[in-house]
């Protein structure tokens, strides 16, 4: 290869390299901060802040949504299977939000470890079937098959 | 080999090569994307979860898979324009920035739409959200550049240097929903292991991704036609091709 080209080559890489780097080290020092919510291990361990506005995200446990009678208010629980935090959020909750499901709840961190919600956005994972074969899989799993 | 490599920085030669593959690609891409379309919103299953609003993944997915692979095509033009100066790479390069500016806020549109029904929410400032929105300035970066500077040769190396600097992105948004906790859930087809998406509705989608694909290159052998037309329109073999 001609010199001078080599030359550009060199340093149109090392360009490259060192972005990467300067980005690398920038986000692994916001690491915290790129992190959309706290896991509810995070927030047992008191690593979430209490004085503001926080996310809590996870799974929705099963059998623990309760309603209030006279009111929109929800009660539930969101796990990591390692720690789990509870929830009230007094509003209308999107169609996707169920026991079982991922959730993205927004609110404030009380004394009592209970979060009061003021946005909860369903999280939805990556799964995609037809209800035939939703179905099918529930009957399977129901009969002690193993999942797939 | 060599000579098919030069070949590709020669202005005729790219010409002639575009006049003669567009006019069989372009019906070939419509008649494919009418095709993927109807499979994947008409004859594709309904979701078990989401119903019918699933059905945007067959625009969503191909544009950001594209739009991803496309800002390679832009940072490697601009990585042959600064190393060995050929003057077609900076057309190149130049070509897809507005395309892949298009793919960009096709996904990020897409993704808002089906946002607000599942998510609950329009925006949400996730790690793979925002990043493709950076993704989308800097397309619209490297296009302001250019026509920042009045000599072009200058305009075209600096595009060049943002575009090799922008590269770092790409794999942050395609690692994203692994790295960080994020509202957007991980990649449903997996190049390893099954994938988490039904094959019935897994085949309309790759064929749509495929498209997408074409449908690129389709559109910047459009663009370098047009900036080649432009910048010879005084060169002789441009006469001679457009009289013949």
């Amino acid at each position: 290869m001609h010199p001078k080209r080599k030359q550009r080559l060199i340093i149109a890489l090392v360009i490259v390299l060192l972005s990467s780097l300067t980005v690398g080290l920038t986000s692994y020092a916001l690491r915290g901060n790129i992190n959309l919510f706290y896991s509810p291990s995070e927030v047992a361990a008191g690593e979430a802040p209490t004085d503001r506005s926080i996310r809590v995200g996870g799974m929705v446990v099963e059998g623990s949504v309760t309603r209030a009678r006279d009111k929109l208010e929800t009660r539930f629980i969101v796990t990591d299977f390692a720690s789990s935090v509870t929830v009230t959020y007094d509003g209308i909750l999107p169609d996707l939000f169920a026991e079982g499901e991922g959730v993205v709840a927004t609110g404030i961190l009380g004394a009592n470890g209970v979060v009061t919600a003021s946005e909860v956005l369903a999280k939805h994972d990556e799964n995609y079937m037809p209800p035939e074969v939703a179905d099918a899989l529930e009957k399977a799993q129901a009969q002690g098959a193993p999942q797939p | 080999m060599w000579r098919i490599v030069h070949q590709f920085g020669s202005p005729p030669w790219v010409y002639r090569f575009c006049d003669r593959v567009i006019p069989w690609l372009l019906p070939l891409t419509v008649v494919a994307l009418l095709v993927g379309s109807a499979w994947g919103l008409l004859f594709a299953p309904t979701d078990y979860k989401q119903g019918d609003s699933y059905r945007i993944i067959y625009i969503h997915v191909p544009a950001s898979v594209v739009a991803l692979a496309g800002y390679y095509v832009m940072a490697s033009a601009g990585l042959v324009s600064l190393v060995w100066r050929v003057k077609l790479a900076d057309t190149a390069m130049r070509a897809a920035a507005p395309i892949g500016a298009a793919y960009t806020a096709i996904a990020l549109v897409t993704g808002a739409i089906w946002g607000k029904p599942t998510w609950g929410a329009w925006w949400v400032w996730d790690a793979r959200i925002t990043s493709m929105l950076i993704l989308f300035f800097l397309y619209v970066g490297v296009m302001a550049l250019f026509e920042a500077y009045e000599n072009k040769t200058i305009a075209a190396r600096a595009c060049a240097i943002l575009s090799l600097v922008g590269t770092v992105n790409i794999p942050i948004i395609y690692k994203s929903v692994d790295w960080w906790y994020s509202l957007h859930q991980p990649a449903s087809i997996k190049f390893t292991g099954s994938s988490a998406i039904d094959t019935s509705m897994l085949y309309p989608l790759l064929g749509m991704i495929v498209t997408f694909y074409v449908l690129f290159a389709l559109l910047m052998m459009l663009n370098i036609k047009q900036s080649l037309t432009q910048e010879y329109a005084h060169s002789a073999w441009l006469h001679k091709r457009l009289n013949d």
